[in-house]
């Protein structure tokens, strides 16, 4: 006899179901979005006033450097800077 | 909070588990800087991440998304420091348990190390049942497409009868027949990938 009648097949369909469009496109835009990241790291990492004002304020300090604060990027340069 | 839904559609289009290659060849591609592989990758893996942080730890959308973007970032940085390719699957898993947990932690919650003693941590049989589900997802995306997607919108997506026969101009009763008939597709592939099933009672524990 058979363990995965169709009843448990269909429960365990069930159970993974599609993550929002919007944070699984995210994380694909990773590559992209990394070479921005990138660039902005090794700046705050040569300029100390830079990454002072970073640290204050992201969105605001990416902002007056002419970088879009896109939310991929600052959720990314939250999480490495709080690493560092 | 409820987390955001898909619209069908654009869920449907992307539900497609691919099984062209496997989670090793994935890997490299991914390590050679294959931006399409690592879509792919993120496809493949985005709904177990996603179960684990909801249906798993319960955490609510908000955290669950902050988990998901996080272990997809950590796994980008570090693909390179896999030991072993095929071991993609659990490593993620584990990253992700390990970030669920921080999030508890971080949210004032008590939150010991041993995974048993932790009120708000599922227990071990509800995430062993999550890799079954992706084990059976794996199954399903071997299935012809039109098995995969009817099989997929009705028990994933939960879309009714109806919705599908409208966006598939099918009679709400052959969307019903087909599910029964798709669904024993299913078992056949996936009791043949596990091998032959085992009764409960004779299981080696």
């Amino acid at each position: 006899m058979s363990n995965y009648d169709a009843e448990r097949l269909a429960r365990l369909i069930g159970m993974l179901p599609p993550a929002p469009e919007g944070w699984v496109q995210a994380a694909q835009e990773l590559p992209a979005a990394r070479g921005e990241i990138d660039q902005i790291v090794a700046r705050a990492q040569a300029d100390a006033e830079f990454r002072a004002a970073l640290l204050a304020d992201l969105e605001t300090a990416l902002q007056a450097e002419g970088f879009e604060p896109q939310p991929r990027v600052v959720n990314e340069l939250r999480r490495l800077l709080a690493d560092e | 909070m409820e987390a955001p839904r898909d619209d069908g559609q654009a869920a449907a289009s992307r539900s497609k588990l691919t099984a062209e290659l496997t989670d090793a060849a994935l890997v490299a591609r991914c390590r050679e800087g294959d931006d399409e592989a690592w879509r792919e990758l993120v496809e493949r893996f985005s709904r177990y991440v996603y179960a684990i942080a909801l249906q798993g730890f319960r955490l609510p959308a908000h955290d669950a998304e902050d988990v998901f973007q996080d272990v997809f970032a950590r796994v980008y940085e570090r693909l390179g420091s896999l030991r072993e390719d095929d071991a993609v699957r659990p490593w993620i898993a584990q990253l992700t348990r390990r970030l669920c947990i921080d999030r508890l932690r971080s949210g004032g919650r008590e939150v010991g190390t041993d995974l048993e003693e932790l009120a708000d941590v599922p227990a071990e049989d509800v995430l062993t049942e999550l890799e079954e589900a992706f084990d059976v997802h794996e199954a399903l995306a071997a299935l012809p497409e039109n098995c995969r997607e009817i099989l997929d919108r009705f028990f994933a997506q939960d879309e009714s009868y109806r919705t599908i026969g409208d966006s598939l101009g099918l009679p709400a009763g052959t969307i019903a027949s087909r599910i029964s008939r798709c669904l024993e597709k299913l078992r056949g592939a996936f009791e043949g990938r596990k091998g032959p099933a085992v009764p409960s009672s004779e299981q080696v524990t």
